[in-house]
């Protein structure tokens, strides 16, 4: 263990967040259609949610004064690491039933894990965030893990 | 609709269809704001050059990550199903730059009757700012 992952750090480990629900609409959908230009009809139509739409369901709808001088959500599920800066991130989305107009889900994320890996200038900081979609029935929708490399 | 590939003849190595971008600001804007994103660079032109030191407005990582996920969908048609989708953005790419979605496919599995494609963004100079994978799977019919 290196000296960035400290005990009160690691402690956060199984942290959860409260969940979030949203109903899906067809405006919503064909909106965010439009904006990726998808090319297939079930998407344009707001027949079917594309596969990525759970990115905008869930961004986090904040007051203007709680977002960041740059505008940005800080998002409080990403601890900070002391003396590091966040380098990049990778998503991972496993998916169990298509997302359609009407559907009620329900998005809980849970801080899964915190650990070290040696790159080629020295050692990165890797923070997985695990965000499980469930809809009204609580079937699994998705489940999505959110990785963000410090260094 | 569009047609699913038999999984008899899908073979290693096999291109998906690329698909040119031109990202403009208008659809940056939508895009950001089908998420409630106010982030900044993608936005502000002076913020985003003269505070944070980029070359010009940003195109948001997760819509690229969309673009992405975009070439596996069309090629796996109607009745393909898309199993997961993975991607990381590595390299920044910003409005006015031409991207280029591309695909191939890197493994098969006939008895599962699954395929992995591996997927990127590549900018102008030939760089993949965004790389991921896909699992598909298609119906064995």
């Amino acid at each position: 263990m290196g000296d960035s992952l400290n005990p009160a750090l690691l402690g956060r480990i199984g942290t959860r967040s409260a969940a979030q629900t949203e109903l899906v609409t067809r405006r919503d959908i064909r909106k965010y259609a439009i904006a990726t230009r998808q090319r297939l009809p079930k998407y344009l139509a707001g027949d079917e949610a594309p596969p990525l739409f759970h990115v905008a369901l869930f961004w986090p709808v904040l007051p203007v004064e709680q977002l960041a001088p740059d505008g940005v959500a800080i998002d409080t599920m990403f601890p900070p690491v002391e003396n590091r800066r966040p380098m990049a991130g990778g998503l991972k989305i496993d998916y169990h039933r298509p997302i359609r107009p009407g559907d009620v889900l329900t998005a809980t994320r849970t801080l899964a894990n915190i650990h070290e890996k040696q790159g080629s200038s020295g050692t990165l900081v890797f923070i997985e965030v695990l965000m499980q979609v469930v809809n009204a029935a609580g079937e699994p929708v998705l489940t999505e893990t959110t990785t963000r490399i410090m260094r | 609709m569009s047609a699913s590939p038999r999984i008899k003849d899908v073979q290693i190595g096999d291109a998906l269809r690329s698909r040119e971008l031109h990202i403009g600001t208008v659809e940056l804007f939508l895009y950001n704001a089908a998420l409630w994103n106010a982030h900044r660079i993608h936005f502000d032109h002076p913020y985003a050059t003269q505070v944070e030191g980029h070359a010009g407005l940003v195109i948001a990582g997760p819509l690229l990550g969309d673009y992405l996920t975009q070439v596996a969908v069309e090629w796996m048609g109607d009745t393909g199903q898309l199993l997961s989708v993975e991607y990381s953005n590595r390299r920044v790419a910003y409005i006015g730059e031409i991207l280029q979605a591309v695909g191939k496919v890197s493994a098969v599995d006939r008895d599962q009757g699954e395929v992995s494609v591996e997927l990127a963004i590549l900018n102008q100079a030939g760089e993949v700012t965004t790389p991921g994978s896909a699992l598909i799977r298609l119906s064995r019919g």
